[in-house]
């Protein structure tokens, strides 16, 4: 059977080690606000996304990257993908805003030139 | 709008939190700032609102799960409407369940129940707060569904061979809450002191409610 990479009920894995690293952390305040963000963005007055977009967006990272990034990240790169895809932000707009937001943190930050979104060979379509 | 963003609109990125501006911002966060800045500069949301959300989404824990599941232990009435339905039973304690319709399942003498979602983090977090991170990882969500027993004895929790173990996939449209059995020697604790005894761990059917004294 073909299954999707997020579709994972049934294969083998590792134990869950409940009270081990990693198994809990307290939310940093940019996680909520990605949480924020998309209730917003998907809630009655405003209807510009739906949760539903929201998982098309995360399952289709693809294999590499779904595994790479953390929960928020996944969240924040499809809901970026999104409104980009529903002209609600541009990307070039993004891009100079990422930039500038990164330069003026004190301890600078890893962000690259051009926004990382969904890779095009697997975000586009349906 | 920001062709040329030199950081003349409202708000001051000096003010950091002093343990956080040592740390270099990640591209995902960079994003999601970004991502909120523009979204309050074009209209689309105002600040007021997002702050409001973030107030809101910090309001949500397992408090409001484990008052449902005390005045469950207490009155049968309600409880049959929780099990009819939970969103509107929630509502008659005060509490605000969301719009998802969310379906508890009562653990027994002879059924335990467990929720997990395979898919994602479908999660009743409008009653128990935000998921913990063993939920949505892989371990949790691949192994629950096909050998529940071993997954819960990770957690401590071993449930005896005459007790069936019913596993509850979750959905984007369908949440589960799971209503712990009550614990023996609770009898004359009221309320609140019941409350007490009901995780949030309990609740997704992971381990038992915690015993009295």
């Amino acid at each position: 059977m073909l299954r999707r990479h997020h579709d994972m009920g049934g294969l083998e894995a590792g134990p869950v080690d409940p009270f081990g690293p990693g198994a809990e952390h307290d939310y940093a305040p940019w996680e909520k606000k990605v949480d924020a963000i998309l209730r917003l963005v998907s809630d009655k007055k405003r209807q510009i996304m739906t949760v539903d977009e929201l998982r098309r967006g995360i399952e289709e990272l693809g294999p590499g990257v779904y595994d790479e990034l953390s929960y928020y990240e996944r969240w924040i790169a499809s809901v970026t993908n999104n409104l980009i895809e529903k002209g609600v932000i541009d990307i070039d707009e993004l891009g100079r805003r990422m930039t500038a937001i990164t330069e003026a943190w004190p301890a600078g930050g890893v962000t690259e030139a051009e926004p990382k979104v969904v890779p095009e060979t697997d975000g586009q379509g349906a | 709008m920001a062709e040329d963003h030199t950081h003349d609109h409202p708000h001051d990125h000096s003010q950091f939190q002093p343990d956080l501006e040592d740390k270099p911002l990640t591209h995902y966060q960079a994003m999601t700032e970004a991502v909120g800045e523009l979204l309050i500069e074009k209209g689309v949301i105002s600040g007021d609102e997002l702050r409001a959300m973030l107030e809101l989404i910090d309001a949500k824990s397992p408090a409001a799960g484990a008052k449902m599941v005390a005045r469950a232990w207490v009155d049968s009435a309600f409880k049959a409407r929780m099990m009819d339905d939970v969103l509107a039973a929630a509502e008659e304690l005060g509490i605000d369940a969301g719009g998802i319709p969310i379906l508890a399942v009562e653990n027994t003498p002879e059924v335990h129940n467990v929720i997990v979602c395979t898919l994602c983090s479908c999660y009743p977090r409008q009653l128990i707060g935000l998921p913990p991170d063993w939920y949505k990882a892989r371990s949790y969500r691949s192994r629950t569904v096909c050998e529940p027993r071993k997954v819960l004895a990770e957690f401590g929790t071993v449930i005896p061979d005459d007790v069936e173990v019913r596993v509850h996939d979750s959905t984007a449209d369908l949440r589960y809450m799971v209503i712990p059995q009550r614990p023996a020697g609770s009898e004359g604790l009221d309320e609140a002191a019941l409350a007490d005894l009901v995780t949030r761990d309990c609740m997704i059917g992971v381990t038992l409610a915690k015993a009295v004294g």
